[in-house]
C-alpha cells in the first residue's frame, strides 16, 4: 500500500462522515416548532439504539449463552437505573464469568 | 462554564472506557492486516466511528476506490444525519456557528446517546467535555493495540464487546419504565431490527441502511400515535 493512496483514502472517509455530521447542525439552526415534527425526533434515540443494540448484542462476545446473560444483566441493571458505567461494566462482567465458567 | 465543561468530562468518562477496549481491537485487528500504526491512529482520531471506519479500513486495504470509500462510509454512517438533527435542537440557542462546526465532529452514537440523556440544553462546553474524553479512548485505545500485538486476555476483550450495548441499555430501559409510548417505539424498533436482520430479501440491506429505515419508520409511526405535546414528557428521557 503507497502512503499517498492511505492518506487520500482516509481523507475521503473523513469528510464523508463529517459532511453527514455537520450539514443538520449547521441547516436547522432554529428550534422547530412542528410537534409531529418535533415527536419524530424525540423517538429518534430510542428507535436507533434500539435497532443497533437488539440482535446485534447476541454475537457481542464469544458465545450466545454470555452474550444473553450479559444482556439480562444489563436489562435489570438498567431497570433499577444504574447510571451508564455500572450497566455497561456489570454486563461485562456477567459475560466474563460465565466465560470463566465454560460456556 | 468549567462545571458544564467537567460534568461533560464525567459523562464521557463511561464512552472512553468503551471505546478504549472497541478501539485496541481496532488497532490490532488493521496492524495486523498490514496498515501502519500511525495511518490507524489517523484514521480513528479524523473518522471517530465504529463500524463505519471499520469497513473503509477493510475496504482501503482491499484496494478500494475513493468513489466506493466515500459510499461505504457514507452508507454506514448516514444514521449520524437523523442524529445529528436531533442534536442541533437540544443545543444551546445562542451556540454560536464555529462552535455548531466543532460539536457536530464529535457525533457518534453514545456521545448522541448520553447528550439526549441530558436533562438540560447542551452547551459547547458540556459538549467539549463529553466529546474529548472519548476521542483520547478511541484514539489511545487504536495506538496500544496497533502497537502491541496481543496483551489482553481473550476472553476479557470477548466480554468488553458487550460493553457499548450495555450503555445503550442504559439509556433505553428506564425511558421505557417511565413512558409507555417510548416503550413501544423500543418494541416496535426491536422487531423490526430481527426482521431485518434474518428475514429473507431484506437481510440483504447493510446494516446502515436497515438502521435509518427503522428509525425512520418507527419514529414517524410514533409520532404519529403518540404525538409529544410538551417539553415535560421529553424530561422522562434521562441517561443517568
Amino acid at each position: 500500500m503507497n502512503t499517498n493512496y492511505i492518506i487520500m483514502g482516509i481523507i475521503v472517509m473523513a469528510l464523508t462522515t463529517y459532511i453527514i455530521r455537520v450539514t443538520p447542525m449547521v441547516v436547522f439552526r432554529k428550534k422547530i416548532t412542528n410537534v409531529y415534527v418535533k415527536s419524530f425526533l424525540y423517538y429518534v434515540p430510542y428507535a436507533v439504539l434500539s435497532a443497533m443494540t437488539f440482535p446485534a448484542i447476541f454475537t457481542s462476545t464469544g458465545s450466545t449463552v454470555s452474550a444473553t446473560a450479559g444482556c439480562v444483566a444489563a436489562v435489570v441493571l438498567a431497570y433499577f437505573k444504574k447510571g451508564l458505567l455500572t450497566v455497561a461494566v456489570g454486563a461485562a462482567a456477567v459475560v466474563f464469568a460465565v466465560q470463566m465458567l465454560g460456556f | 462554564m468549567k462545571k458544564d465543561f467537567l460534568e461533560g468530562i464525567k459523562d464521557g468518562i463511561p464512552i472512553c472506557l468503551g471505546y478504549f477496549s472497541v478501539s485496541i481491537a481496532f488497532g490490532l485487528t488493521v496492524a495486523m492486516a498490514g496498515v501502519p500504526v500511525w495511518a490507524a491512529v489517523f484514521i480513528s482520531l479524523s473518522n471517530l466511528t465504529s463500524a463505519g471506519q471499520f469497513a473503509g479500513t477493510q475496504l482501503l486495504i482491499a484496494g478500494g476506490t475513493m468513489l466506493e470509500l466515500a459510499l461505504t462510509t457514507a452508507v454506514i454512517n448516514i444514521r449520524y444525519f437523523l442524529m445529528s438533527l436531533s442534536v442541533s435542537q437540544k443545543v444551546e440557542s445562542g451556540m454560536k456557528l464555529w462552535q455548531r462546526f466543532a460539536v457536530s465532529f464529535g457525533i457518534t452514537d453514545e456521545i448522541f446517546a448520553v447528550s439526549m440523556g441530558r436533562k438540560c440544553d447542551l452547551t459547547a462546553s458540556y459538549m467539549a467535555g463529553l466529546i474529548i474524553t472519548p476521542v483520547i479512548g478511541w484514539t489511545g485505545g487504536t495506538f496500544l493495540g496497533a502497537t502491541a500485538t496481543s496483551f489482553m486476555p481473550e476472553k476479557l476483550a470477548d466480554a468488553m464487546g458487550i460493553a457499548l450495548y450495555g450503555m445503550f441499555i442504559a439509556i433505553i430501559v428506564p425511558a421505557a419504565k417511565e413512558a409507555k409510548n417510548v416503550l413501544f417505539a423500543v418494541i416496535l424498533a426491536i422487531v423490526a431490527s430481527v426482521i431485518f436482520t434474518y428475514a429473507p430479501v431484506v437481510s440483504a440491506l447493510s446494516s446502515g441502511w436497515a438502521i435509518i429505515i427503522i428509525t425512520i419508520l418507527v419514529s414517524a409511526v410514533a409520532a404519529w400515535l403518540f404525538p409529544v405535546e410538551s417539553e415535560e414528557n421529553s424530561e422522562e428521557k434521562e441517561g443517568e
